[in-house]
């Protein structure tokens, strides 16, 4: 258990606990209820105007600069795309599929997936036109899968698209295709692919370079505006949307690449919400205290994790890994140097997914049981107060991006619990753009700290992070980085892919979360909890953990006057 | 004349291979690499990557990069960003308008501050005001530029209010009097240790004219001394400053990477500092090569001047 009179780990810290923790608590039942669901409770909530009126500046410490939602983005990227353009479904904040262009979601059920999985079927709504007043159809749809799936096109990813075959326009308005193999996550997949007009792009000599890429044009609530390079966007209502809204007449993405400034805009007001990276941890405290402005704690399905690379002698044996594990003083890290704010999680999946096994084991700070159990394995203390084994010390690195203070100092606090049970950890670490390339893809680190997802789109599918044949340096291709491999594990990935009933996935989800807390292929040490700040007045924020950002609904949002 | 231009012309070229060959083998020598961005999110999977990777040539040995890369540049295709998707080009095109603004404003600034200054201390030599000119002088090269950025904002933005705390205008807002209140701060930091250094040249440049045989005869000719300071000495004097003017370029665009990037001005040097992060390979040789460019440029003007000052200096050409 963390020891919480350390002077060490907690100077500063016991004066103002409890006011956090009180804090920490009021901020994460608004995880749930939201910031503009939590002001809408205080105050009836005002109808949206008529007529698109009034402006959102959208505060961005990255800036959007991938337009085309078909290549390569990240996800702030992903503010652009969900606004401008539309996907056949969308996931929302429950983890459902909402119909977007498609007029229902297919299932086996309703009989839009049959043959087991095999052949697929969608109807599209018949009243969707493009920004520039061009109906839109099926061709746009197989447009769309084609392309992701074409030669030369620098599609983002291909993952569910490549078992695509057949696809037959069936009318303007439906579609079908075969997959060459069941694969449940397309479903997914889908929601995250955004459609693409035929009438522009196709007509294009090279997608990759086509003037579209730059100026979009989508059936999405916003129609594209202007752009400021390296300063802003501005989206403009598309008054001819198929869906409710939009509300707002313009919407501004502002591009502020230092989180201070970000944060010092929201606070004097010239930016209205701040997402995705968010509110430092360090100005939580005094953020959630602003007036006229309401500060949560939105929902990631990241996680922070130690990942080793079981290519490591050390790291290949499970009673090292547990060891390691029981040493670490989790609370420690979140309380002293997230301020509270995050969860500690033993799973790998977000604990708001439908497939999240709450039952797991939770670990406990235990040096005499880590000690035990490196004792027991065979690893015995050397004069230096570093275990060996067969001549091979207990000593290796842990990487992270340079520059994240936060980071480094939990590397600190993990060094030193580790140092007691005679493991010598080093820290190595490298700037995001050496640290994140072939060190990470070719698994070159001895173990990483790391923010990471381990899902399919918003499926919760890992395989493409734990599946044995998803080893890049073994020719896979996936990202199994830390070079797991299991043979239950892959087994129950393979029939959690290719079954479509939500309850007999989830009971194979739960059993391969069992076996991951066993195994330990990752540390799990908390899930992200990015802090959000909306102004007062905002209506239609919500967050999504099934959404890569949390401007997903921005159609739905207005100012109540 | 012209065969002295065209010399330098060869030696201009000569340079900016060797600077392009120096930057694309520092860039792409150094580890990491511009996929790198979407390996971290574990959204694409080693498949994706190695197929971007691909289509990107990013794959294919360095020197046959490099001869791609440089056939493109002779051709006049800088090249598309990895990251934008757009030529190269069309970015730079797209953030120098920011740069330009800044800088040709804090270099108006400086030299009208500087000259005045320097004229005054080297009228008033000794005075209360030279000296207080030259400490000042000190003390602005001395201050780091993120540093003095950092107290601006401190004291006129957050303190007291009065100055914007960053950004070109305010959202909403283009008129030309909000886009100069933002101008103002940033102005004043690349502003001073510009106005520092032209303060001493001007100083010394004036007093060496002061001192010449002609301005003696003037003056024993019982010329008004309003009239000898102003049409025998400044305009001998000024000719020099125009020349450091152009050698100035450099430390300006230094100067301006630094300002951006404190005061978020959505410029050159902001883009350079996120292009090196993203590894983002084809903007960050565009602005190598620009920058160079313009530094070749600015010292071949500032060489063509000095032999407008002196005649003397053309003849040896």
């Amino acid at each position: 258990m963390r020891d919480s009179h350390d002077p060490r780990r907690f100077s500063n810290w016991n004066l103002n606990r409890r006011d956090l923790f009180g804090l920490g608590a009021g901020a994460l039942a608004a995880t749930y209820g939201l910031a503009a669901q939590a002001q809408t409770a205080a105050k009836p909530t005002a109808p949206p105007p008529a007529k698109p009126t009034g402006v959102v500046v959208v505060g961005l410490s990255q800036e959007p600069v991938s337009f085309n939602p078909l290549m390569p983005g990240v996800e702030v990227d992903e503010v652009v795309w969900t606004s401008v353009f539309n996907s056949l479904w969308v996931a929302e904040p429950d983890g459902t599929l909402r119909p977007d262009l498609a007029l229902a979601v297919p299932s086996e059920a309703n009989g839009g997936i049959s043959d087991g999985g095999l052949a697929w079927s969608v109807k599209l709504r018949d009243n969707v036109k493009w920004h520039d007043g061009t109906a839109f159809t099926a061709e746009d749809v197989k447009y769309s899968l084609e392309l992701i799936n074409t030669a030369g096109f620098k599609a983002r990813t291909r993952v569910g698209h490549a078992f695509v075959r057949d696809i037959l326009v069936k009318g303007p308005h439906e579609i079908s295709w075969r997959m060459e193999k069941a694969y449940a996550p397309y479903l997914a997949m889908l929601a995250n692919t955004h459609i693409v007009p035929k009438h522009i792009l196709g007509k294009a000599a090279d997608p990759n370079t086509a003037p579209f890429n730059n100026a979009p044009v989508g059936t999405g609530p916003f129609r594209w505006g202007t752009r400021q390079p390296g300063d802003n966007i501005t989206l403009v209502a598309n008054e001819s949307y198929h869906g409710d809204g939009p509300y707002l007449e313009k919407a501004v993405l502002k591009y502020i690449p230092d989180l201070t400034a970000l944060y010092a805009q929201f606070r004097t007001g010239q930016v209205d919400l701040v997402i995705i990276s968010g509110i430092p941890a360090n100005f939580y405290q005094e953020a959630i205290k602003l007036p006229g402005r309401k500060v949560a704690v939105a929902p990631s399905g990241n996680l922070e994790i130690i990942m080793p690379n079981l290519g490591n002698k050390a790291f290949a044996e499970k009673a090292v890994r547990h060891a390691l594990y029981a040493a670490m003083d989790k609370q420690a890290i979140i309380d002293a140097i997230y301020y509270g704010v995050p969860k500690p999680t033993e799973s790998f999946a977000p604990r708001e997914s439908w497939a999240f096994n709450p039952a797991l084991p939770v670990q406990q700070r235990d040096l005499a049981r880590a000690n035990k159990l490196l004792d027991d394995a065979g690893w015995k203390r050397s004069g230096s107060g570093t275990r060996m084994k067969n001549g091979v010390p207990l000593e290796f690195a842990v990487s992270t991006t340079t520059g994240n203070q936060l980071r480094e100092q939990c590397q600190q606090l993990i060094q030193q619990d580790w140092q007691q049970v005679g493991a010598k950890m080093t820290i190595n670490n490298m700037p995001a753009a050496v640290i994140w390339g072939e060190f990470y893809v070719r698994s070159k680190f001895e173990s990483l700290l790391v923010g990471t997802t381990f899902r399919t789109g918003v499926d919760p599918d890992p395989a493409s992070r734990f599946a044995s044949d998803a080893i890049p340096v073994k020719g896979g291709s996936g990202g199994n980085y830390m070079q797991w491999e299991n043979a239950e594990a892959d087994a129950l990935m393979k029939e959690g892919q290719e079954t479509f009933d939500q309850e007999k996935r989830k009971a194979i989800y739960f059993r391969l979360q069992e076996i991951v807390r066993e195994e330990l292929p990752i540390l799990p040490i908390f899930q992200y909890a990015p802090i959000e700040g909306v102004k007062e007045g905002l209506i239609g924020y919500r967050p999504n953990i099934n959404q890569r950002q949390n401007a997903w609904n921005m159609g739905s949002w207005y100012w109540a006057k | 004349m012209i065969g002295f231009l065209l010399r330098r012309l060869g030696q201009a070229l000569l340079l900016l291979l060797i600077v392009s060959v120096i930057g694309f083998a520092i860039l792409h020598l150094a580890p990491g690499g511009p996929l790198s961005q979407f390996a971290a999110g574990g959204d694409m999977t080693q498949a994706d990557l190695d197929r971007i990777a691909e289509q990107l040539g990013l794959n294919r040995p360095l020197p046959v990069q490099y001869a791609e890369w440089l056939w493109r540049m002779l051709s006049g295709d800088w090249g598309r960003s990895y990251r934008d998707q757009q030529p190269v080009l069309h970015i730079i095109a797209s953030h120098i308008g920011a740069t330009l603004e800044l800088m040709l404003t804090s270099t108006l600034l400086a030299m009208l501050l500087g000259a005045w200054v320097g004229i005054l201390g080297a009228i008033k030599r000794y005075s209360i005001f030279d000296s207080l000119a030259t400490i000042g002088a000190m003390i602005a090269l001395s201050i780091p530029t993120f540093w003095f950025g950092l107290v601006i904002i401190y004291v006129f933005s957050v303190g007291l209010g009065w100055l914007p705390a960053g950004n070109r205008y305010t959202v909403g807002d283009g008129s030309f009097l909000n886009q100069l209140h933002h101008l103002i701060g940033p102005c004043i930091v690349l502003a001073l240790v510009s106005t520092a250094v032209w303060s001493r040249y001007m100083r010394s440049s004036m007093l060496d004219v002061i001192n010449q045989d002609y301005v003696r005869t003037a003056r024993a000719k019982g010329v008004p001394e309003r009239s000898i300071l102003l049409r025998h000495v400044l305009r001998n004097a000024l000719l020099p400053m125009i020349t450091i003017t152009g050698l100035h370029v450099p430390t300006l665009l230094s100067g301006a990477l630094v300002t951006e990037t404190v005061f978020t001005w959505p410029g050159m040097g902001r883009l350079f500092l996120d292009s090196i992060s993203y590894r983002d390979y084809p903007v960050v040789m565009g602005i190598l090569m620009f920058s160079a460019m313009l530094v070749l440029l600015g010292s071949l003007i500032a060489d063509l001047l000095y032999g407008v000052a002196d005649p003397r200096i053309a003849g040896s050409h």
